[in-house]
């Protein structure tokens, strides 16, 4: 009998507070990430060393995607987008190392991350275009799609969270199968194609966030250009 | 081995096979149509595939749905004990 996928095992008790494998690996990931930033970021140059070159790369990197998809300035969106993408990268990735289960195929973790963008799109919505501006967008083509688009905000983080957990946790999953038929060699592909849909599971995690962001930052548009794409 | 337990193998194996059929035809033919674009304007690809990307995820919910579903009736189903 396998495990199930949706019972965590439980490390220690903190308190009345159960502490379960999932979220000690995300504190491992955590600090590393953390840690790893403040070490790479201690001594910055105006003249940058090759170090600081390459993180000023991918920040760059992650940067033109922001702005290329959200036609607007990624400062303000950098910090939540980057860390979210860097995150679920990592924690998809960390299935690399022996013995090591990947917190984002566990239920939980997704469900902080979508709570996450759910929190973050309303923020950012009343940030840019106040608050009578974002209760706005909920009646944007017309009035009659107030109850679809209030519907639409519960839905959409829930496919957020089910997409992220469904695609990490059924990778796992299946490695775990062949693991226990063949152990030699044969889940190797496995794990490489995992590695695939591990980024690609985080880079469509970020984007969407920027979609749904998106959606209600921008200013609406003059009517009669509706037929335009929605990224 | 009860009546509810192997009703719920069949329907989580339904599930999945036939919630695979669905997103499975309209993945391929969201890559052709963007294989389409990408052939005819080589320039706009980057933009084409981004939201291939986006689309691709969106279809490919519909087919992670069914697996989840199938997952509760195997591994947290209510009506097992």
């Amino acid at each position: 009998m396998i495990a199930s996928p949706l019972a965590a095992t439980t490390l220690f008790h903190l308190g009345p507070v159960a502490i379960t494998v999932p979220v000690a690996t995300t504190w491992g990931i955590m600090l590393g990430l953390a840690g790893g930033s403040r070490l790479l970021t201690r001594r910055l140059a105006l003249h940058p060393s090759t170090r600081q070159a390459a993180l000023e790369l991918a920040v760059d990197a992650i940067a033109t995607q922001i702005r290329e998809t959200m036609r607007a300035d990624p400062a303000p969106y950098l910090p939540l987008i980057g860390t979210l993408f860097l995150f679920i990268l990592t924690a998809n990735w960390s299935s690399l190392l022996p013995g090591i289960e990947p917190p984002t195929a566990h239920l939980e973790t997704d469900a902080a991350l979508a709570l996450i963008v759910f929190c973050a799109i309303p923020w950012f919505g009343i940030r840019t275009r106040g608050l009578r501006g974002y209760l706005g967008t909920f009646a944007e083509p017309s009035l009659l799609m107030v109850p679809l688009n209030l519907v639409e905000t519960l839905t959409r983080t829930f496919s957020l969270l089910v997409r992220l957990f469904g695609n990490v946790m059924s990778g796992v999953f299946v490695i775990g199968i062949v693991l226990s038929l063949v152990g030699l060699l044969v889940p190797v592909p496995l794990m490489a194609l995992e590695l695939l849909t591990g980024a690609v599971q985080a880079y469509i995690f970020a984007v969407l966030a920027m979609v749904f962001i998106s959606a209600v930052t921008v200013p609406p548009r003059p009517p009669d250009k509706e037929s335009k794409a929605w990224t | 081995m009860d009546l509810i337990q192997i009703a719920s193998i069949l329907g989580a194996a339904l599930a999945v096979s036939f919630g695979a059929i669905g997103p499975a035809l309209g993945e391929g033919r969201a890559v052709a149509a963007a294989m389409d674009a990408i052939a005819r304007q080589p320039e706009a690809a980057n933009t084409l595939s981004r939201t291939l990307f986006v689309g691709l995820a969106m279809i490919e919910t519909m087919a992670i749905y069914c697996l989840v579903i199938a997952l509760l009736l195997l591994f947290a189903n209510p009506f097992v004990h």
